[in-house]
């Protein structure tokens, strides 16, 4: 753990400090709909490390990561909706259940070699599995949707969820900076070796005696749990749930592209692309409203051209770009 | 001596062509065996069947004791067998000193000591000053030399290397025989070879076995190989290589 602090360069140690000490002030600066941001920069920053792992490190394309955040977040509310067991016991049944699916995912992909885009395909296939299925079930609200009570007298059981924005303000920022410790410590471990060899040439790293579908396997897993947690957080935070949205692809693309942008394969890519997208979508909507453009779409086009001049410009992502930049690339 | 290794009779058809035909031999713990023969002689194919990456329609292959056909390549390279690529496989994006850890990790479960076992490896290999670069940043004759060095991080008690001599100058040439040899000596490493090229084969194997359409056609000394009448015939024709 020691080696992984030692490891960055002293300036970026100061930088990620002030940052950190910043983020944990802030609140008292920052009004709701600024906190709102931010939660949901830690949000994405966080399940964008969960795929990060699977994705930037392991090399397997999961395109229906929406799957595993619908089924934590369902779960999880559905236990409290009809049981009142609150979210922190809940998440548990929650990542079980995501990490059962992910389980049976990984098995028939890296068992049967199905690889590359038909790994996808299978991803894909599942989340809409999924979808259909919730449309279909009655208890879980149907294609109406699942909702949890906001009930003001209970704002105060913070271990419940039922609390306020400062609550999922400091609970996101503490998924985002796990989420990413835990990565990084992953990524030094001889796993995280494993995984990239399978990542760069499988077949060369199995000539070496790596175990890839263990690996493969562990990668799914973890990736799958972590998704989960970020759906528990979600579905608390926002209080609905519609299979609709939850398993929907695009809610998948939203979850791939802060590490996409940000940089594949780096602790800080998902982080950072969260900081950057999110704020975007989000002055998109400012703009459209200021020029009072309301044609339907208009915020997608120009939030889908921004992606393509960043990733035409950054091919690597953002982080890697900026941690030169800021003069943080370890001396050789 | 015995053998280490054992190939018992392993025949390996696609669709029609019978790529290796009822093959046999024994490789000594500690020599050096070389498999000689014409492109096409079904020379990978036989590396292949060693590795794991198919199995033999028929016949056995034993190692150090245990029958080992049929298992994966994962597998095999856990019981002591490490392989090169005729095609070199680097792992293009990890610097030189990652891609040989993924190697050192096999038996360890410690990156740090992974590490420091690579070190040793990759001074052997004449590639510790390049260690932080991008393997996809290396010359050719570098790369082979990472791929010799990577298997060996798995602490093999065979080293099998396809064809790790092809395209590299005299001179790199004899850098990897000089480096091989003194392996050999070393630390008794018994290595299996397939080569074209007759100097490097002359200069290691201490036997050599000629293969031809999937069959052995001689097998012995290389001054009894390149003697025999069969041999100059089909595959070295009438130049003079001794």
């Amino acid at each position: 753990m020691k080696d992984m602090w030692t490891a960055i360069p002293a300036r970026g140690r100061v930088i990620l400090l002030v940052l950190l000490a910043a983020l944990l002030v802030a609140p008292a600066a920052l009004d709701r709909y600024f906190m709102s941001v931010l939660i949901l920069i830690f949000y994405f920053a966080f399940v964008g490390q969960a795929w990060n792992i699977m994705m930037g490190y392991a090399g397997q394309l999961s395109l229906g990561h929406a799957l595993y955040a619908g089924l934590g977040g369902y779960v999880a509310a559905l236990l409290w909706f009809y049981f009142g067991i609150g979210p922190w016991i809940g998440v548990f049944a929650g990542v079980a259940v995501a990490a059962a699916f992910g389980a049976v995912i990984g098995w028939l992909g890296f068992r049967f070699g199905i690889e590359g885009v038909y790994f996808a395909l299978l991803t894909i296939a599942f989340a809409e599995f999924t979808r259909i299925a919730f449309d279909n079930m009655s208890f879980t609200g149907g294609p109406g949707g699942l909702f949890l009570l906001y009930e003001e007298q209970r704002t105060h059981e913070w271990w419940n969820l039922r609390g306020g924005p400062l609550l999922f303000y400091y609970l996101g920022l503490a998924l985002a900076a796990g989420g990413a410790l835990l990565t990084a410590w992953l990524a030094r471990s001889r796993l995280g070796y494993q995984w990239l060899a399978v990542r760069e040439d499988q077949e060369a790293a199995l000539s070496l005696g790596v175990g890839a579908f263990r690996a493969k396997m562990i990668a799914v897993l973890i990736s799958a749990s972590m998704t989960a947690i970020g759906g528990v957080f979600l579905a608390f935070y926002y209080n609905s749930l519609f299979p609709a949205q939850a398993f929907d692809i695009g809610r998948s693309i939203e979850i791939i592209l802060a590490p996409v942008i940000g940089g594949l394969g780096t602790i800080f890519g998902p982080i950072v692309g969260a900081f950057i997208l999110t704020p975007l979508g989000e002055a998109l909507i400012a703009l459209t409203a200021k020029f009072g453009v309301d044609l339907p779409g208009t915020k997608a086009v120009f939030y889908g051209l921004t992606l393509m001049i960043i990733i035409t410009l950054r091919p690597d992502g953002v982080w890697p770009w900026l941690k030169r930049l800021l003069g943080l690339e370890p001396k050789s | 001596m015995s053998a280490l290794l054992k190939v018992d009779g392993i025949s390996k058809r696609f669709r029609g062509l019978l790529a290796v035909d009822r093959l046999s031999f024994e490789v000594p713990q500690g020599g050096i065996f070389a498999v000689i023969g014409p492109n096409g002689a079904g020379k990978t194919t036989l590396f292949n069947m060693i590795a794991g990456v198919f199995a033999p329609d028929g016949g056995a292959i034993t190692f150090a004791g245990e029958r080992i056909d049929g298992l994966k390549p994962d597998k095999i390279c856990q019981r002591g067998i490490g392989r090169t690529y005729q095609i070199v496989r680097p792992f293009p994006a990890l610097s030189v000193e990652d891609n040989v850890i993924v190697g050192a990790l096999l038996h360890r479960h410690h990156v740090s000591d992974a590490r420091a076992h690579a070190q040793d490896v990759l001074r052997r290999l004449d590639l510790y000053d390049k260690r932080a670069q991008r393997a996809s940043s290396l010359t050719l004759p570098d790369r082979k030399r990472l791929e010799v060095a990577r298997a060996l991080a798995t602490d093999p008690k065979l080293l099998l290397l396809d064809e790790v001599m092809a395209g590299l100058r005299p001179t790199e040439m004899d850098r990897i025989v000089s480096i091989l040899q003194e392996l050999n000596r070393e630390t008794g490493l018994t290595i299996l070879l397939i080569e074209h090229v007759m100097r490097a084969v002359m200069a290691l194997a201490g036997q050599i076995l000629v293969l031809h359409h999937g069959a052995s056609i001689a097998q012995g000394s290389p001054q009894q190989v390149v003697r025999d009448p069969a041999v100059i015939h089909s595959y070295l024709g009438a130049e003079d290589v001794a």
